[in-house]
């Protein structure tokens, strides 16, 4: 690592402001013009990531090309006791890249090379900013591929994906990011590179790799990945079944798993997103149906056929009133078309909506789902619901116009109250999205203070200043309190015996 | 009768804590041989025993630490169930418990993940007698840090584990072994091309002369692709992957060190003397071998992986392979969040931690 003169200079005083300014004047000294944008302007593009209810302009951006200068970077904002957020494609859905006013946002979008592809050990080694599609499409002339694919796969990059422990539609079968990850490397916030694992399939001690999968970018920033490639599949089919009843359909998944078959994807909508998808992309859905399920099936030829005849019947057994199947890439390709834009197809609808990630055991679907109703009820607003229904993993965008006064906030209390929900029944406040900002209040339901103190602790020994993505992901035991949020555990709440709507 | 059971642990921990004594958590105690010694007084967690939730429609079970890894096993035997990643037992007495603590997986391992990927949640007692829980019975969940998959191979030094939540899988609906008698080329340049394409393979074993390769999944799948590989059908296959995963196999009978390499699959041939064989398509490689420690442990990095001492007495040695710098503080910063006094399994992963 290179050192010089600046570099050595005691931290600097003052005020955070006056910090960011000791700290950038000594990047201009080094950094190449091209790597610093402080123009308010150019700020502009960073203040949100996916979520654009949350907005704050940086103090400024810094777009490293080199591990060097990220540890460069790191080091000074460690000297001066600047806050950093790291930021991929900012393609996030819980505000994990909202910046800070006193901070940097260090981009990794240059870090864009996809660096080794090893087919026969079936490994890449990749930088933080390659877009997950991209490596599908490098390893694809070796007949592999990633198999995580969130619904940005085209945008999203995989050191994001890292950082919040990305899903996608395949997860059911392949897992999700964490399983599918063998090696990292970090920067810690005093300029450390950790090695974790590598092209082995273990590495000794503890799992620090599966530590740093979620992290939010909390506790280093990643500058390599090595992500494990799968060979692609023979064959695959996708079925599509219409319900008549949303009850029906979920008995459906669970008869489906119950048979011993794990689908490659098993996805729902309910009436309001079939109608909203097929008014958008004219994927052919049933719009009379209270509920559809798309079930792919991946393997050899053989399999594929043998698996849809009995995934086909148990949808009848359950009382699918029609299934089709696609055998065909341009027919499996329109059946996905309307789950794939289900959010933007509500964006037609609405004039914003919210996104919700709760995740449920598969068993409690058709209650939560009830819930969900009531509530929307409760709220006065309405409730467009697609999910991953194979893991349990909901998705319920709720609608609401941000130019009424007051909408957003009841938007946001309806949506905690459905985090609750899901935390009753036994599940968890993010499945795929992550804590971020947008619920760390709902962290407040799903932990006890104790297991806060250690999120908190294991954050202290990778950055004991609290300079990296400060006040995301865990909130302080403090803000739990004021909230007087009940916590849940295991599924009980305390004073069972009163009604809670 | 568990929360009896937790208090009573609860108890000796917290005693422990105060009067600064070590305590060695002891399962079935099947896996005392793995990793360095322990000097502490024994922690038994079988009074902690039984399922806790099961049901053979969603793809999880929650079991009490001290419960009978067996007992599980032949619970979902019976609804169609399993363990994707096969764990050995290394005795009757194993439990759930020492089985995540051990973070050992058997033959299907490169095929279908490790114990870690199948974690979903524990609830762990820590070194302050603090009851914790980490993660939960679904298979989506980025709340929080993940606390809980780093248990999984903690050799309990980071505290005892009252109950976890494993991911299933439904058993395959047919097997079948081949036999191939395949030189050292042969047998690599045939696992090379069964790890690249999507092939239904579940394990493999080759002991230098024969390679034993377990096909398992949909019948016409298993059928189509024993007749690509050709060699011959094991007419009873069960037995033999019971006994690689076991270590019963007449290869491991042998008074010298068993070595356990972990390399990227493909890794060449290792240049050291001593008996090798091989599991999970060259993943993991055992080497019986009386050379030393250093000699081993470079050639595993320098073929990109690591290596165990995984039978065999290591003196006052490590026997996972070292951590760099960095790295082992940060451990020792991570084991005295759960553990403060050292009270668990005080030098069994790595001295000092």
């Amino acid at each position: 690592m290179l050192t010089d003169a600046t570099e050595k200079t005691p931290p600097t005083r003052g005020s955070a402001a006056e910090r960011l300014q000791a700290m950038l004047a000594e990047l201009r000294q080094w950094l190449p013009a091209e790597t610093l944008v402080t123009h308010p302007q150019e700020l502009r593009a960073y203040e949100c990531d996916g979520l654009p209810a949350y907005r704050r302009v940086p103090g400024a951006v810094v777009i490293p090309t080199t591990e060097d200068q990220v540890k460069r970077i790191l080091a000074a904002a460690h000297r001066h006791r600047v806050p950093v957020v790291a930021r991929g494609a900012g393609t996030g859905l819980s505000g994990g890249a909202l910046p800070d006013p006193d901070g940097i946002v260090l981009s990794m979008a240059r870090f864009n090379r996809i660096l080794s592809i090893d087919p026969v050990n079936r490994i890449a080694r990749v930088q933080p900013g390659v877009r997950n599609l991209a490596i599908s499409e490098a390893a694809a002339p070796h007949g592999l591929y990633y198999a995580p694919d969130p619904s940005s796969q085209i945008a999203c990059s995989i050191g994001g994906n890292v950082a919040e422990n990305a899903g996608g539609v395949h997860c059911l079968k392949y897992g999700l990011t964490v399983h599918n990850v063998q090696g990292l490397r970090v920067v810690t916030p005093d300029g450390e590179t950790l090695t974790l694992g590598g092209e082995a399939l273990d590495t000794p001690g503890y799992d620090l790799l599966a530590l740093l999968h979620g992290s939010e970018g909390m506790l280093g920033v990643i500058v390599e990945i090595t992500v494990k490639l799968l060979p692609r599949p023979e064959d695959v089919a996708v079925l599509l079944a219409a319900f008549a009843a949303l009850p029906a359909a979920a008995d459906a998944v669970a008869g489906i798993i119950g048979a011993g078959i794990v689908p490659a994807g098993l996805e729902m909508m309910d009436n309001p997103a079939i109608r909203a998808a097929e008014d958008f992309v004219h994927a052919g859905y049933p719009v009379d149906a209270a509920a559809i399920l798309l079930v792919e099936l991946d393997g050899t030829t053989e399999s594929v056929e043998a698996q849809a005849r009995r995934v086909r019947e148990l949808l009848q057994r359950h009382g699918a009133t029609r299934v089709d199947t696609a055998r065909d890439p341009q027919t499996r390709a329109r059946f996905w078309a309307g789950r794939k834009s289900a959010f933007p197809a509500v964006g037609r609808i609405s004039p914003d909506y919210y996104c919700m990630d709760g995740t449920i055991p598969r068993r409690r679907l058709a209650e939560v789902l009830q819930g969900i109703a009531r509530l929307s009820r409760e709220f006065g607003l309405a409730v467009v619901n697609v999910f991953h229904a194979g893991d349990g993993n909901l998705h319920p965008l709720i609608l609401y116009d941000a130019a009424k006064p007051g909408e957003l906030e009841r938007a946001e209390r309806f949506g905690t109250r459905i985090l609750e929900l899901c935390v009753q029944a036994g599940g968890t406040i993010t499945g795929e999205h992550g804590v971020g900002v947008e619920k760390l209040d709902a962290m407040c339901v799903q932990f006890a203070p104790a297991e806060l103190e250690r999120f908190h602790a294991v954050k202290q020994v990778f950055d004991p200043e609290g300079l990296l993505n400060p006040g995301k992901a865990v909130p302080s035991l403090h803000r739990c309190a004021e909230l007087g949020a009940m916590h849940v555990h295991g599924g009980a709440l305390p004073h069972p015996e009163l009604p809670r709507f | 009768m568990a929360e009896a059971a937790i208090a009573r642990l609860r108890e000796r921990v917290r005693e422990a804590a105060a009067t600064g004594t070590a305590l060695e958590i002891v399962g079935g105690g099947t896996k005392r041989f793995y990793g360095r010694s322990v000097y502490g007084e024994p922690l038994h967690t079988t009074g902690l025993s039984g399922i806790v939730h099961h049901e053979p429609s969603e793809l999880f079970v929650t079991v009490l630490g001290g419960t009978a890894l067996a007992q599980l096993e032949a619970r979902l035997a019976e609804t169609g169930q399993m363990l994707a990643f096969e764990p050995p037992h290394f005795g009757a007495a194993a439990t759930v418990g020492g089985m995540v603590a051990a973070g050992l997986s058997g033959p299907r391992r490169p095929w279908a993940g490790a114990v870690r990927d199948h974690l979903l949640g524990v609830r762990v007692l820590d070194g302050t007698g603090q009851l914790l829980h980490f993660g939960g019975e679904v298979m989506k969940n980025v709340a929080g840090y993940d606390l809980f998959r780093p248990m999984a191979g903690a050799l309990g030094t980071l505290g005892v584990l009252v109950e976890v939540t494993l991911k299933l899988v439904p058993l395959p609906a047919q097997t079948e072994t081949r036999a191939l008698a395949l030189d050292q080329a042969q047998m690599r340049s045939t696992l090379e091309r069964l790890w690249r394409s999507p092939q239904p393979v579940t394990a493999t074993w080759y002991d230098g002369e024969i390679l034993y390769v377990r096909l398992a999944g949909e019948a016409p799948d298993v059928a189509a692709a024993a007749r690509r590989l050709g060699g011959e059908r094991l007419p009873d296959d069960t037995a033999l992957w019971q006994d690689v995963r076991e270590q019963r196999l007449p290869w491991f009978h042998d008074p010298r060190p068993l070595w356990r390499l972990s390399v990227p699959p493909a890794a060449p041939q290792i240049p050291l003397p001593g008996d090798w064989a091989e599991e999970w398509s060259g993943a993991q490689r055992w080497l019986l071998s009386d050379s030393d420690a250093e000699s081993v442990r470079r050639a595993a990095a320098s073929a990109g992986g690591h290596a165990t001492l995984f039978r065999g007495d290591p003196g006052e040695d490590e026997v996972f392979q070292p951590l760099a710098a960095p790295v082992l503080h940060l451990h020792r910063r991570l084991k005295a969040i759960f553990d403060p006094h050292g009270v668990f399994n005080p030098g069994r992963l790595y001295a000092g931690l």
